[in-house]
């Protein structure tokens, strides 16, 4: 433990000018379940898994993916109640926009504003950094968009990322199927794809979770009998 | 005597085609003394989106200020200007959260926003001192002539009208308006914003 002299302070910088507890907040999202986000020309799909530690839980009632304003949802790696957090900031954010100009918040302010919080999080007085990724996605008058915010409060605009446990392999995967003329339909068969590449067990409607949106700027979950068909199509 | 009829002002805006114009008297006035007769009403806040604060001076001052400001911050957290409406909204709110100690003035809102056809289409709107927000198509007057303004609006104004035949309906219907009213006019100004350009005139009218 030749860093944790400077875990006296969360929030301290090490000799080498690292922020050890990002690191640590960093492996607690690549030890998280597999999120994945692919934009596409007309929309933007989010998918991430839903393991359950044992059978005896009710499936049906978890949420990893959240709705933040009708047109912007987020899906998140590493720990959960950290995420649940994230997510009541952001749309109260969100309404906050909303109540000064009546229109709802662009996804770049909106992932702007949360990924400020993130960073105050690095540097505040008996705090620690959140222990997730996120990966916003929304569509606006400025297109799709596809955001992935970090612990340390950077965040990036990608054609298709993906996060936690199966990160390094889903990249290649999505590196290599993703075009830049992909419809939101080829994109969830992709993104089913990539899930289903680096999945533990047997795939299915209920341990998968899967969102988008599209031209209609209306972001939904699909429902598990949606889920199955697009499984179907992809088998 | 209202606050609101301590300096005087008279602003008028009108939609025409594709275009829009907002014009105003141009005393300065404490009670019946005339103070100043170069002073504007209008403010610019970009090239598409004009504001008039009518009421009291020195709160318009104040305003047009801090709308100014909002705005700045608001081009570089969103690289863009905002759009009348959305700037209608925001000056609603402004003024609401003084609710209880407010601004003692009323706002005119004229500018253009993009449709999604492309084509640049007029936004106008008024409000009252707390910012309850009164959407026209046609026209919108503040100050303290409001009747006779509205009055000769309502009498001249008809849809499309091009640039110039708007400039000179405003025009028209601000000279006559000031003439019923003591606390306003000494000439005025007027500008019509069209997609690529504003053409701003200044108007001699009764001097006394």
């Amino acid at each position: 433990m030749g860093e944790s002299q400077y875990s006296f302070s969360l929030t301290t910088f090490s000799p080498s000018g690292k922020l050890v507890q990002i690191e640590y907040a960093l492996n607690a999202v690549n030890q998280g379940a597999t999120s994945l986000g692919i934009k596409a020309t007309n929309g933007v799909v989010i998918a991430t898994e839903k393991k359950v530690r044992s059978t005896l839980v009710d499936d049906t009632t978890l949420q990893r993916i959240s709705l933040l304003t009708p047109n912007i949802g987020v899906a998140y790696s590493g720990m959960g109640p950290d995420s649940r957090v994230l997510v009541r900031k952001a749309r109260k954010q969100a309404q906050a926009y909303y109540r000064v100009y009546k229109e709802h918040i662009p996804v770049a302010q909106l992932c702007r504003e949360t990924a400020a919080v993130m960073q105050e999080f690095t540097q505040s007085g008996g705090v620690r950094p959140f222990g997730v990724s996120l990966l916003m996605a929304g569509y606006d008058e400025n297109g799709p968009q596809l955001y992935q915010i970090d612990p340390s409060g950077s965040f990036f605009a990608w054609k298709a990322s993906a996060m936690g446990k199966n990160m390094v392999n889903a990249k290649t995967f999505l590196e290599k199927r993703y075009a830049e003329d992909m419809e939101l339909e080829d994109a969830v068969h992709t993104a089913l794809l990539t899930l289903k590449e680096g999945f533990e067990g047997q795939i299915s409607s209920s341990n998968i979770e899967v969102g988008i949106i599209g031209e209609d700027q209306v972001f939904r979950l699909l429902t598990p009998s949606e889920v199955a068909d697009y499984l179907e199509e992809v088998e | 005597m209202s606050i609101f009829e301590y300096n005087g002002a008279a602003i008028i805006a009108m939609a025409g085609k594709n275009c829009v114009a907002i014009g105003s008297d141009l005393r300065f006035g404490v009670q019946f003394q005339t103070l100043a007769t170069d002073y504007q009403k209008i403010y610019k806040i970009h090239d598409h989106l004009y504001l008039g604060l009518a009421g009291l001076g020195t709160d318009a001052q104040t305003l047009s200020q801090r709308f100014v400001f909002k705005h700045n911050l608001y081009k570089l957290r969103e690289e863009r200007n905002i759009k009348p409406s959305t700037f209608g909204e925001m000056v609603s709110s402004t003024l609401y959260e003084k609710r209880f100690g407010p601004y003692f003035c009323s706002p005119v809102i004229a500018g253009l926003e993009e449709a999604k056809d492309g084509t640049w289409q007029p936004y106008l709107c008024g409000m009252d001192t707390i910012g309850a927000i009164e959407k026209a198509h046609d026209f919108m007057v503040a100050g303290t002539a409001p009747d006779s303004l509205s009055g000769m609006c309502e009498s001249t104004w008809k849809p499309d009208m091009e640039p110039d035949e708007l400039f000179e309906t405003l025009s028209q219907c601000l000279l006559s308006g000031v003439d019923r009213d003591a606390l306003s006019g000494w000439g005025g100004i007027v500008n019509v914003i069209t997609k690529d350009q504003v053409i701003t005139r200044t108007l001699k009218g009764r001097m006394d």
